[in-house]
């Protein structure tokens, strides 16, 4: 399936990746390349089987309710770009 | 030095032939001398190496020494290690100093491996020659104008050049096992679960696995001892109790039945690479073990499959890279979707930005059933014709790659070129398998993999059966021209 570039822009709009103009063209040839390959698969009779997404089949395991973490937000916090006071910034949303 | 096994280095430092200070620094100076031919290391802590080779020879003094206590190690740069920068092969992580260890990484520090730095790689694990590195690329030690093959291509290039006796890796798709035949040394990626994947930076979880790349069978049993098992803060790690994977190396072959799958002997292969499987074969043959035929009907499926799986785990994993937490930021975003997006077109190179575009796309509305869901349907088929094969044989073998190193540069304008490159090594990842790479021989001088699969949790008979290839044949001996036993290159 060929893919068009309002539909990479679109795709690039919900993976919040900004494509710079010059590459838009070579970009939707290497992913119309492949797409073109993954699309095989439409071939493959797969009726009646179940998706599989663990090749254990395992499931989740559940751990007792209890905390088992201290605080480390000054660690964590500490290679963060921009923090103050405890809080992340991040550029003001709400004018 | 530079040539001994694990073993016989633990050895040299429990009877005091040298200290593990001597031989961190030996190691130490040849990475200097010799690594700008390679660029098998990112970073490098001398001093932290150095303390914690003092460390050991304490440890070693007192006599409360492990099997790897005061053995330099090279770590895959995608595991997290405090205090030393763990980029991922990415500018999205250059500055990123982890302030916890990954558990693969506890384990061996507690065991006493001393840390001589980090390897390069592929960006976020995705690639298979070591292009896609912010660092640039990993040469070959067995020839500097090919690749190492990837994404741990760095670790694999380490333990041939003699820079590391031992090295960690991880195998999403083929990432231990391609360069492990790349570069002539053996590489074991476990069964899915078997090891731990905290602080292993996540490429598509259901299919990451951690696993020892090394010299021989042997040291990969040595390393599996300490790095496998169980770990709480891992959901997705295996319960299955760990065996001694040292215990029977030496059991013979007799009666081992080993399954050759007719679609990995197909149109594809290169003919001086299949000239050395079959030779290899024939070895495996004298050593007691029955060959047959057998077939994988799903193959076809596989690249297909794995290319929408891989790509949607990422595109969702890698959405934690927002330059507000950690990691790379863009100077002075106007605004938070500028933030973002800018951060992210900055931070991330042309490969990983590719595999997120068509994961969302795998995953957008409208798609998700004819992409995601449908090659999770195959994932299962190809699963089932694995489990198929282990009713009629114990193990699989073949050709790890289609060829050997091909030359730097050669597919890098073609991403689909270089995704069938993984033909043979994408199934094990999919099927949640444990396989081997080991060097089979050469072929016009460059090394050649075999490669071999075995039934989940069943790593115990890949080490054996490579152990005793490995006890008659010296293929995983040889080294590259100019690196020679006794360290002088």
């Amino acid at each position: 399936m060929a893919i068009e570039q309002d539909e990479i822009e679109k795709i690039a709009e919900l993976a919040r990746l900004r494509i710079p103009p010059g590459e838009i063209n070579e970009l939707t040839e290497r992913l119309t390349g492949i797409l073109a390959l993954v699309d095989q698969l439409q071939a493959a009779d797969t009726s009646g089987v179940e998706p599989m997404s663990n090749p254990l089949d395992a499931v989740q395991l559940l751990r007792p309710d209890a905390v088992t973490e201290s605080n480390q937000r000054d660690a964590f916090q500490a290679i963060a770009p921009a923090v103050e006071e405890g809080l992340y910034l991040v550029p003001r949303v709400i004018e | 030095m530079h040539d001994y096994s694990l073993d016989r280095l633990a050895q040299g430092l429990r009877e005091g032939e040298f200290s593990s200070v001597e031989l961190t620094r030996s190691y130490l100076d040849r990475i200097s001398a010799l690594d700008g031919q390679y660029n098998a290391f990112i970073t490098v802590d001398e001093e932290a190496a150095l303390a914690a080779a003092a460390e050991a020879d304490q440890r070693l003094a007192t006599g409360d020494a492990t099997a790897l206590t005061g053995i330099p190690i090279a770590h895959k740069d995608i595991f997290c290690t405090r205090s030393l920068r763990t980029s991922c092969g990415s500018r999205m992580l250059d500055n990123f100093v982890p302030p916890y260890d990954a558990t693969l990484i506890q384990k061996l520090n507690q065991a006493g491996a001393v840390i001589l730095g980090k390897t390069n790689m592929d960006e976020f694990a995705m690639g298979s020659s070591n292009e896609n590195s912010y660092y640039g690329p990993v040469r070959n030690p067995w020839n500097t104008e090919t690749v190492p093959g990837g994404s741990s291509g760095g670790s694999a290039a380490a333990v041939a050049a003699g820079l590391a006796p031992v090295a960690t890796g991880t195998d999403t798709g083929g990432s231990i096992r391609q360069p492990a035949a790349f570069c002539g040394i053996t590489g074991l990626k476990p069964t899915y679960g078997r090891v731990s994947r905290l602080g292993m930076v996540a490429y598509a979880s259901s299919l990451d696995q951690a696993g020892p790349m090394a010299r021989s069978a042997k040291d990969c049993a040595v390393m599996m001892n300490t790095i496998a098992g169980h770990d709480p803060a891992d959901s997705t790690s295996a319960q299955e109790v760990v065996p001694d994977y040292c215990a029977n190396l030496e059991q013979p072959l007799e009666g081992l039945r080993i399954g050759l799958p007719r679609e990995y002997f197909g149109e594809g292969l290169q003919g001086d690479v299949a000239q050395v499987i079959d030779a290899a074969l024939k070895e495996l043959e004298k050593l007691g073990a029955k060959l047959q035929e057998v077939s994988l009907p799903h193959s076809a499926l596989t690249i297909p499959a794995y290319y929408i799986i891989a790509p949607a785990e990422a595109s969702t994993n890698l959405s934690r890279f927002d330059g507000v937490r950690y990691g790379h930021r863009c100077e002075d975003p106007a605004d938070l979707h500028d933030l973002y997006t800018r951060t992210r077109e900055e931070g991330f190179g042309a490969e990983v930005k590719r595999r997120i575009l068509v994961g969302t796309y795998a995953l957008s509305a409208g798609y998700y059933d004819a992409y995601y869901k449908k090659a999770q349907q195959a994932r299962r088929l190809i699963r089932q014709d694995f489990l198929d094969c282990f009713e009629q044989v114990d193990l699989i073998a073949g050709p790890t790659t289609p060829g050997t190193a091909f030359a730097l540069g050669a597919k890098t304008a073609d991403p689909v070129a270089m995704y069938l490159e993984d033909v043979y090594t994408l199934a094990a990842n999919l099927a949640g398998l444990p396989g081997l790479s080991m060097p089979a021989g050469l072929a016009d001088g460059m090394p050649v993999g075999l490669q071999l699969l075995a039934p989940h949790f069943a790593e115990q008979r890949l080490l054996q059966t490579a152990h005793l290839f490995q006890q008659t044949t010296d293929w995983h001996q040889h080294r590259p021209a100019g690196i020679k036993a006794g360290g002088q290159s």
